[in-house]
């Protein structure tokens, strides 16, 4: 239990640092740390990103960030998509969903890389102009 | 339409929110701003994540109490990161969680 907790804490802060969704957190944490496997981590973390989701999204909504008649559109239609890709995770094995899990793991760190370097050269360019400019 | 399905798919295939599909996509075909695609992105996973939750618990995967015990404290864990990223340079953590994240891999690969 306590585990959870510390998992949903850590994956929290770490999410919002860093700009991340939680989902790439939870379900690691809990195949790693709680032990289960990878259908029942997926099935769980996708819970836990409804109220972490939600209270963002409000936040959000408050400060007009939301376009609420694309978002309606996108979450009904995307019923169907979420549907099937439950389907389909259920259909491959644990073994194989794990290795797709861990590419996709790898790829999101190439591009938290990425992002972190792009980040880097813009705002030292930034100074550059900065200080040519001042 | 089309952004709805590939981030339904996705997210019910990973167990993630989705919105590594549906920023980049809201920027790039819709012309959304930063601000605008990750708060339209964050509404819509509410949806996804609900309906692909309640799928999954259709096929039996669910620990429900799991669930809960991250989810809720997730939230906290949120408010806690956003402050802190206005207040500390994420740069040296973001690459050092990058690296964690490689190792996270390597490990449900080698398990």
């Amino acid at each position: 239990m306590i585990g959870a907790i510390a998992i949903g804490l850590a994956a929290g802060v770490l999410a919002g640092l860093l700009g991340l969704g939680g989902g790439v957190l939870f379900v690691p944490g809990l195949v790693i740390f709680l032990g289960l496997s990878q259908h029942q981590a997926e099935a769980t973390s996708l819970m836990a990103i409804v109220p972490v989701a939600l209270v963002g999204a409000l936040a959000q909504d408050r400060r007009g960030n939301v376009c609420r008649p694309d978002a309606l559109r996108m979450g009904l239609v995307s019923i169907v998509g979420a549907a099937a890709g439950v389907a389909l995770a259920n259909v491959l094995s644990g073994a194989v969903l794990k290795t797709a899990f861990a590419l996709l793991m790898l790829l999101i760190a190439a591009q938290l890389v990425r992002r972190t370097l792009g980040q880097q050269s813009q705002s030292s360019v930034g100074a550059i102009e900065r200080e040519a400019g001042g | 339409m089309a952004i709805g399905t590939a981030a339904g798919l996705f997210s019910g295939l990973f167990g993630v929110g989705g919105g590594t599909v549906i920023v980049p996509l809201l920027l790039l075909w819709l012309g959304y701003g930063e601000r605008e695609a990750t708060g339209t992105s964050l509404a819509t996973i509410v949806f996804i994540a609900a309906f692909a939750t309640a799928v999954q618990a259709a096929y039996g995967n669910l620990e429900f109490l799991d669930g809960l015990l991250i989810g809720v404290p997730a939230v906290g864990g949120v408010m806690i990161g956003t402050w802190l990223q206005r207040r500390l340079a994420t740069r040296s953590i973001a690459l050092l969680f990058a690296a964690v994240l490689v190792a996270a891999a390597a490990e449900l690969l080698l398990e």
